[in-house]
């Protein structure tokens, strides 16, 4: 089938971005990314699209697509509209070119957390295999940055640590792994960190990896005001 | 445990060979084409070793075949009866990757599962394969394997646990481009190699078009190293060398949900829908093989993700009521011929050696064969000088296939250095992001 395109350019340095219109050949559920990529193999080889896994595990294919922040390879081109697809990149962050943004800013304030990358003990109810003391997994965030994108707060304001930094803390907060928790607890409530959330829940309903950030945000701001509450009542006692 | 490790940053400047120079006080200067796992691994072990190295890739970095693959560390057993050789490079690459890369596996092994009498009769010759091979594995009973796996298909015979783990495809050859590229090495993505310049029959660089810049520039080179995977026709062709490199289309699914902790393979002799690899909150099951042209235009034919799900649900019946999240299909690259390339005319290669960027030809050498060869051209029967190819391999294999095109071109440039790439503890995937 034929998709409308309506594509986002700008090279490294440009201030100012254009659109170009393509018309992509795909075949039946295909993805967003399935038709950049198409656009780059037949009509623009310097179509400027960041990608790699093609089933939201690298997490490095966020755009917008009509608005809304997205895995263009987990976004199925489904609806048949007049319209073109408007696939932009994602906000809040400088475009390396093109539908391509810098990671970096995103990067730093997720290493400032040190979110383990590996989660153990769980499930608990099945009996690992000899050899193995327990199962583990990868920690579920992949990184994408679509909830700093979709959050109104940091939409409106960068200065905000945003959502994954914070789930991050709260990962590190109920498993711990070895890590101090004064430094990861004190950085979420840093003036930039988690009192800022307003409970929109954009980024749970962007997050492509059921990290459910709103709800790990819900249950980091909770357990520090308990911390507080205890703190001042210990205070008035005694 | 190992998740902390894996953030302990090497001292960039520990153990890393210091500059090599030649006779004249010039540093020898590496090209590699390709930015898959194999550029990634090579760039960081030409850097070790003292070199400048720059890398090109013309989309993203792990854009080709390996960000595709489906995260599958495994132990060698998969190869043990087809492919002995790659079978025990397997085997020991699974160990130092895992020493090398601390935190980027779920390490959780993997089961073989017997479901059938011909299962159970193919027991006798892997077992066979996997001890000629140094491939350790464990006999499980039926009752055990469904207390390590309870989603397992409770018709199971028997199950036999070989230490695969699980890796995240993109982040694990990420550490390797991070930590090349703090020792020096310069990784440029979205930049195309468009020319291979020469001087007589000896390569001198390549012509680069960097779509992010939007401008065409060309860089010097003492070798220039093809890696681009199933593109390596393509790029030696530049050359004006033959080069028959196809590859293997392989289609694999993705569904919601973890519907096992551990890697579960089907005991019979490697085929189709056969694995499944738990990543994160998602479950990849593949493959299913088919034909195509352009490893870039791989199409999942219709019918293959529902066929992958039909046979994988053998293993894992909650796999068959899963939501299908992706469909996707990658290309392995297979080295055609045996013998060296051939040099053709600059236009491309000739006629019926078109396998240098189609599928696998008839009459091809068996697909199931995935050894690493590195091919220096200038010892084709046309030779070309400065110019080397490393195709073959996998995933799990990427630093052994780094090594073996380290060694030869070292070789070449007449230095006597040692890959150190074996015991040296990568920077975490993040490194690549910081500035």
């Amino acid at each position: 089938m034929t998709v409308r395109l309506r594509v986002s350019r700008s090279r490294a340095g440009d201030s100012k971005r254009h659109f170009d219109d393509f018309e992509a050949n795909v075949g039946p559920g295909s993805t967003v990314l399935d038709a950049l990529l198409d656009v780059r193999r037949r009509l623009d080889p310097s179509l400027v699209v960041r990608h790699s896994c093609r089933h939201a595990s690298c997490g490095g294919c966020g755009v917008r697509v009509d608005g809304r922040p997205v895995l263009a390879c987990d976004t199925r081109l489904d609806r048949r509209s007049s319209r073109p697809i408007v696939v932009e990149p994602l906000d809040g962050r400088a475009v390396v070119a093109d539908l391509a943004t810098d990671m970096t800013d995103f990067h730093a304030r997720m290493d400032a957390v040190g979110l383990p990358p590996v989660r153990t003990g769980e499930p608990a109810d099945v009996v690992p295999p000899d050899g193995v003391g327990a199962f583990s997994r990868l920690e579920s965030c992949i990184e994408c940055g679509l909830c700093l994108a979709a959050c109104p707060v940091a939409r409106t304001d960068g200065s905000f640590i945003g959502p994954a930094a914070l789930a991050a803390a709260a990962r590190v907060v109920e498993e711990p792994r070895g890590h101090e928790l004064g430094p990861v607890l004190a950085l979420a409530v840093e003036p930039d960190a988690i009192w800022r959330c307003r409970d929109a829940m954009e980024c749970t309903a962007v997050c492509p990896a059921a990290v459910d950030p709103a709800r790990a945000l819900f249950g980091l701001r909770r357990r520090i005001a308990a911390e507080r509450v205890r703190r001042l009542f210990r205070r008035a006692g005694g | 445990m190992s998740g902390l490790a894996g953030r302990a940053a090497p001292d960039p400047a520990a153990d890393v060979e210091p500059r090599r120079t030649f006779a004249s006080g010039r540093v020898p200067k590496v090209v590699i084409v390709g930015g898959g796992g194999t550029g990634g691994a090579l760039a960081h072990d030409l850097a070790l070793r003292g070199l400048n190295v720059t890398l090109f890739e013309k989309g993203e970095i792990t854009s080709g075949s390996t960000g595709l693959h489906a995260g599958l560390l495994h132990s060698g057993a998969r190869y043990a009866t087809t492919d002995r050789p790659s079978a025990i490079e397997s085997s020991a690459e699974n160990k130092i990757l895992r020493r090398i890369c601390p935190g980027s596996f779920e390490e959780n092994d993997g089961l073989f599962v017997a479901l059938t009498d011909d299962d159970e009769a193919y027991e006798g010759e892997f077992l066979e394969a996997c001890w000629q091979c140094a491939v350790p594995v464990r006999r499980v009973e039926r009752a055990a394997a469904l207390r390590m796996e309870p989603g397992l298909n409770p018709d199971l015979r028997f199950a036999l646990q070989v230490s695969d783990a699980t890796m995240d495809a993109m982040r694990l050859p990420l550490r390797f481009f991070a930590t090349a590229r703090r020792h020096g090495a310069e990784i440029r993505p979205f930049c195309e190699v468009v020319a291979v310049t020469t001087a007589g029959s000896t390569v001198t660089g390549v012509k680069v078009r960097d779509q992010v810049a939007g401008r065409e520039y060309e860089v010097g080179a003492d070798v220039v190293i093809n890696a681009a995977g199933a593109w390596a026709g393509r790029v030696a062709a530049l050359a004006g060398v033959s080069l028959a490199v196809g590859f293997e289309a392989a289609a694999m699914v993705a569904v919601r949900g973890r519907h096992a902790n551990m890697v579960v393979n089907r005991l019979h002799s490697p085929g189709d829908g056969d694995l499944v690899v738990p990543q994160r909150t998602m479950t990849v099951a593949g493959t299913s093989t088919f034909e195509a042209d352009d490893p870039e235009d791989l199409r999942v034919p219709e019918g293959a993700a529902e066929a992958i799900v039909r046979e994988v649900a053998l293993l894992l019946p909650s796999i068959g009521r899963a939501e299908l999240r992706s469909a996707w299909a990658a290309a392995q690259p297979v080295l055609l011929a045996s013998g060296p390339g051939r040099r053709t005319t600059k236009a491309g290669p000739k006629a019926g050696v078109a396998g240098a960027t189609g599928a696998l030809v008839e009459g091809a050498p068996s697909t199931r064969t995935h050894k690493i060869r590195c091919l220096d051209h200038a010892t084709d029967r046309t030779p070309v000088e400065g110019l080397v190819t490393v195709v073959g391999g996998d995933a799990t294999r990427l630093r052994a296939a780094a090594e073996a095109a380290g060694d030869l071109v070292c070789a070449r440039l007449g230095f006597d250095c040692r890959c150190s790439t074996a015991d040296y503890v990568l920077l975490p995937h993040t490194a690549w992001y910081s500035a």
